[in-house]
């Protein structure tokens, strides 16, 4: 498949958009990255995602795929031959839908809101709520692994994507907000996953190295502070 | 697939609790229907959904399925041998998966957001929200139908049943507020289509009836209005 067939829009710093070039690196395909900048858009993002004007957007001849979780799945279905992202057992697949929803829908805003948390007891109540999270992922780990080393089994799947793309903004987090989210003692099996999938093939160099997004938020926090009304 | 059981746990007036029966009515299975009280939630429910305790949840065996998308999609995998619910085509998919989602994570806190709205600005605001979604949806099922009558073609799909499910409450909405939304004039379509849906053979008996709707409606804001702002 000629490399102009398929199109990522995106942004290094998205984990959204990382977890579509991860799902593209698993199945060997070749694509264009056109990098998108968030506060000038350009006309293709627009005209591919009038509703959202968000990327990920995958452009596969020509036609828009919109959302990460949905690109992801497409591509699964697209490119049968390379390996398989979605479970093959109807259960499985639930379970693993299941947590997706709950990793994008429930966790990932606590993290975005502890990044921007000033103040030892607020940072506290939202990491507490992160590491029940986490603690209930760690569950979910154990079930869905069945003992090998990934969400997926003895290979990485659609739950290691999702989850994992926020591995890079974890890390950050934790670094900026002075606190240890995943650690050894409390979720041993995600802090040995967290390990195994970072060093994945089809991973590295896609999730930006952590001082690399620290810094990053620290540009986006004095953006924000100076956006903000004057007293 | 006779002898596993399936349960529904559920309520009526949820538009969630129907897609997994307008699911199940499609594959025509036989499902025990358990209907969970407002303000108490049963045993089973908080064993079999602990990280959200919330409807529907299917009971396929001893395993539990939730939420309410996750669940469609396992009942069309699993008996496969029904009426399809997803489209069969990747792309087509992608475009069902995009309109569900845009549904759940905008229209319907859209049209939430009505009742909720303080004031005659915020309600006009809230109102016309809700009106420049719909006139979204009216273009995507012009683009998904295809000429025919559904979103997802000849008979009712994936996207028919995500967005059909809150036609009760939108009409609820439309009384209770005076004012119309699914307009004939603006959305031809759609308003064409939501008659068909509504007194599909799958949906008729699970749809409920708007007056009833209306007066639960009244119940639910009374338990659980929030107070009103303070000056």
């Amino acid at each position: 498949m000629a490399k102009s067939d398929v199109k990522l829009l995106g942004a290094w710093p998205s984990p959204f958009v990382n977890r579509v070039q991860i799902a593209l690196n698993l199945k060997s395909v070749d694509y264009e990255f056109q990098e998108e900048k968030f506060d000038n858009k350009s006309e293709l993002l627009l005209k591919s995602n009038p509703v959202h004007k968000k990327v990920p957007v995958l452009i596969h001849n020509d036609k828009p795929i919109c959302e990460s979780l949905i690109i992801v799945q497409y591509l699964d279905e697209v490119w049968t031959s390379g390996p398989s992202i979605l479970p093959s057992d109807p259960y499985d697949r639930a379970t693993a839908r299941f947590w997706a929803a709950y990793v994008d829908d429930k966790w990932f805003p606590l993290l975005k809101e502890l990044r921007t948390t000033e103040g030892e007891e607020a940072k506290a109540e939202i990491s507490k709520k992160l590491k029940e999270g986490l603690v209930l992922l760690e569950e979910a780990f154990i079930k869905c692994s069945k003992g090998k080393g990934f969400f997926g089994g003895e290979r990485i799947g659609y739950l290691d994507i999702v989850f994992g793309s926020f591995l890079g903004w974890l890390k950050a987090v934790e670094k900026i907000a002075g606190l240890k989210l995943v650690g050894e003692l409390v979720t041993p099996g995600l802090a040995a996953w967290a390990e195994r999938f970072c060093s994945h093939e089809a991973v590295k160099g896609v999730i930006p190295e952590t001082d690399r997004l620290v810094e990053l938020a620290k540009i986006i926090q004095a953006r924000l502070k100076a956006q903000s009304a004057p007293k | 697939m006779a002898n596993k059981e399936v349960r529904v746990l559920g309520a009526w007036p949820s538009p969630f609790v129907m897609r997994a029966r307008i699911a199940l009515n499609i594959k025509k299975l036989d499902y025990e229907f358990l209907q969970e009280q407002l303000g108490s939630k049963s045993e089973l429910l908080l064993k079999s959904n602990p990280v959200h305790k919330k409807i529907p949840v299917l009971i396929h065996g001893d395993k539990p399925i939730c939420e309410s998308l996750v669940i469609v999609q396992y009942v069309d995998e699993v008996w496969s041998s029904g009426p399809s619910i997803l489209p069969s085509d990747p792309y087509d998919r992608a475009i069902a998966r995009f309109w569900a989602a845009y549904i759940d994570d905008k229209w319907f806190p859209s049209l939430s957001g009505i009742p909720r709205a303080q004031g005659e600005e915020a309600k006009m605001a809230a109102i016309q929200q809700v009106r420049d979604g719909l006139e979204l949806l009216e273009d995507a099922f012009v683009k998904c139908s295809k000429g025919k009558p559904f979103f997802g073609g000849d008979s009712i799909g994936y996207l028919d049943i995500a967005f059909g499910c809150f036609l009760g409450w939108l009409r609820v909405t439309e009384k209770s507020n005076g004012v119309k939304l699914l307009d004939e004039t603006k959305t031809p379509n759609l308003a064409k289509w939501a008659v068909r849906f509504c007194s599909d053979v799958a949906v008729k008996d699970v749809m409920p009836d708007t007056d009833k709707l209306a007066e639960f409606a009244k119940v639910l804001f009374a338990k659980f209005r929030a107070p009103p702002p303070s000056n």
